[in-house]
């Protein structure tokens, strides 16, 4: 959209980040719980203009990031089942579960395809009968509708061998998931497009239970300054509620459609957040009348886990208690070539994206000082 | 993951549609998007499924905002 660009105008960010300058009289803690904002923030360099003593923590957001060690396991025991394919989203493939990843077993021989849509997956399963494909739905609400509203489709076409394992999550059970666990932030920078689907009422109950503000902010430069401008503001003001910066991409009820093939398809479950532990009402599951497409039914056995490598803190990363760079393992045994915990493999987990920009920020204080 | 791209309705056919996303023709679902959108519409795309139709009003007031409170 060419209107895009307005919200990337360097002059637009410099006056919004004066302004928060402006309305801050302390230090406030402020999460952005969207892996995609924390990419936002570091690509932009928005960081360095805020104020020192507005300290920004990644959360949980990054759906590759909180998929347990077990989930993983459980798609690569699917992966060796014989005359299966696993389709599955890019990010999912270098994650490793005990000890192996999908693209490890790809290496090994099973059939593992990447695709970009669930659409192509479905495709998959068309032009291969009889094999059994298997999908690897992973993601929050802004991809649980799509994985609805295909398997509603195979199930009206008859598409018999299309399968899903269904690993998505929905978020705001699991902002007070972490604000019960102790997490100390002052307020949240909520994802726009977590949001486009849910709108703004799921998280009422944290700015009204918890006195938490939330600002649901967009991802452009512009929108990520203006919506910590509006959490500043809130925080100064001793006000706590729900307002929606990425007005242009978020309506109060969200979209209805959406949540509507959601519910028709999905039944809510407790879910197992890496870092976090169980929480209630966060899995979606394939309802009854769906479990035809349910890959499940083809897990026979009890998968067991092996508990995370020794030092990773992938947990406390996605708690928002530590920053990627207070890991040990963080840049020496730990980084995207050979990533122990799943932070530093996706591209949106907050570890990659540390590793990158600071990497990138170190190689250009090295060609300016010429050391 | 959470990333939705503005994409422009090239082509309609009941809900599949093809759409100029950053200059890359591709085929996208309508299914479940929130408001009917059309050929010529702006739509935020994920996954090959548009999820919001855009508006460029809202667009331009949140600039507006933007701006007012930087003027302020």
């Amino acid at each position: 959209m060419r209107l895009s660009s307005a919200f990337r105008e360097s002059e637009l960010a410099r006056n919004i980040a004066g302004n928060i300058a402006k309305a801050t009289t302390r230090r406030w803690n402020i999460m952005e719980f969207c892996g995609t904002h924390t990419v936002a923030i570091f690509r932009h360099g928005l960081k360095a203009m805020l104020p020192g003593y507005i300290n920004l923590v990644s959360g949980p957001g990054c759906p590759v990031c909180v998929t347990s060690r077990n989930d993983i396991d459980r798609i690569l025991y699917l992966a060796d089942l014989p005359g299966t394919i696993v389709a599955t989203y890019g990010d999912m493939m270098k994650v490793p579960g005990s000890g192996m990843s999908l693209s490890d077993k790809r290496a090994l021989g099973a059939d593992v395809r990447v695709v970009y849509s669930i659409m192509d997956a479905v495709g998959i399963a068309r032009a291969n009968p009889p094999a059994r494909v298997i999908f690897n739905a992973v993601g929050f609400e802004t991809t649980a509708p799509s994985t609805a509203a295909v398997v509603r489709g195979a199930c009206s076409e008859g598409i018999d061998n299309f399968h899903i394992l269904s690993l998505h999550k929905v978020t705001p059970p699991v902002v007070t998931a972490l604000l019960d666990g102790g997490t100390e932030v002052d307020g949240f920078l909520c994802p726009g497009h977590v949001c486009s689907i849910i709108g703004s009422r799921p998280l009422e109950p944290v700015a009204a239970g918890y006195k938490k503000p939330c600002v649901i902010a967009g991802f452009e430069p512009a929108d990520v300054l203006q919506g910590i401008l509006m959490l500043v503001r809130q925080l100064e003001e001793a006000r706590s509620e729900v307002e929606i910066e990425y007005s242009r991409g978020v309506r109060p009820e969200g979209n209805t459609n959406a949540l509507a093939v959601m519910d028709e398809v999905f039944c809510r479950v407790p879910a197992e957040w890496r870092g976090i532990g169980e929480v209630d009402g966060t899995g979606l599951k394939l309802r009854e009348e769906f479990a035809a497409f349910d890959a499940e039914r083809f897990i026979d056995r009890e998968i067991v886990s092996e508990p995370d490598p020794p030092g990773c803190q992938c947990g406390e990363v996605l708690r928002g208690e530590i920053v990627p760079t207070d890991c040990a393992l963080f840049g020496s045994a730990c980084n995207p070539e050979n990533p122990v915990g799943p932070c530093m493999v996706s591209s949106e987990g907050s570890c990659a994206t540390y590793y990158q920009y600071a990497e990138k920020t170190r190689r250009q204080y090295e060609d300016k000082t010429g050391r | 993951m959470c990333l939705a791209i503005p994409a422009l309705i090239k082509e309609k056919d009941g809900t599949r549609a093809k759409a100029d996303v950053g200059g890359a023709m591709r085929e996208i679902s309508l299914e479940i998007i929130d408001r009917p959108a059309e050929v010529g519409d702006y739509v935020l795309v994920h996954a090959g499924f548009a999820i919001h139709k855009l508006e460029e009003k809202e667009a331009l007031e949140t600039l507006e905002l933007m701006r007012k409170v930087f003027g302020q």
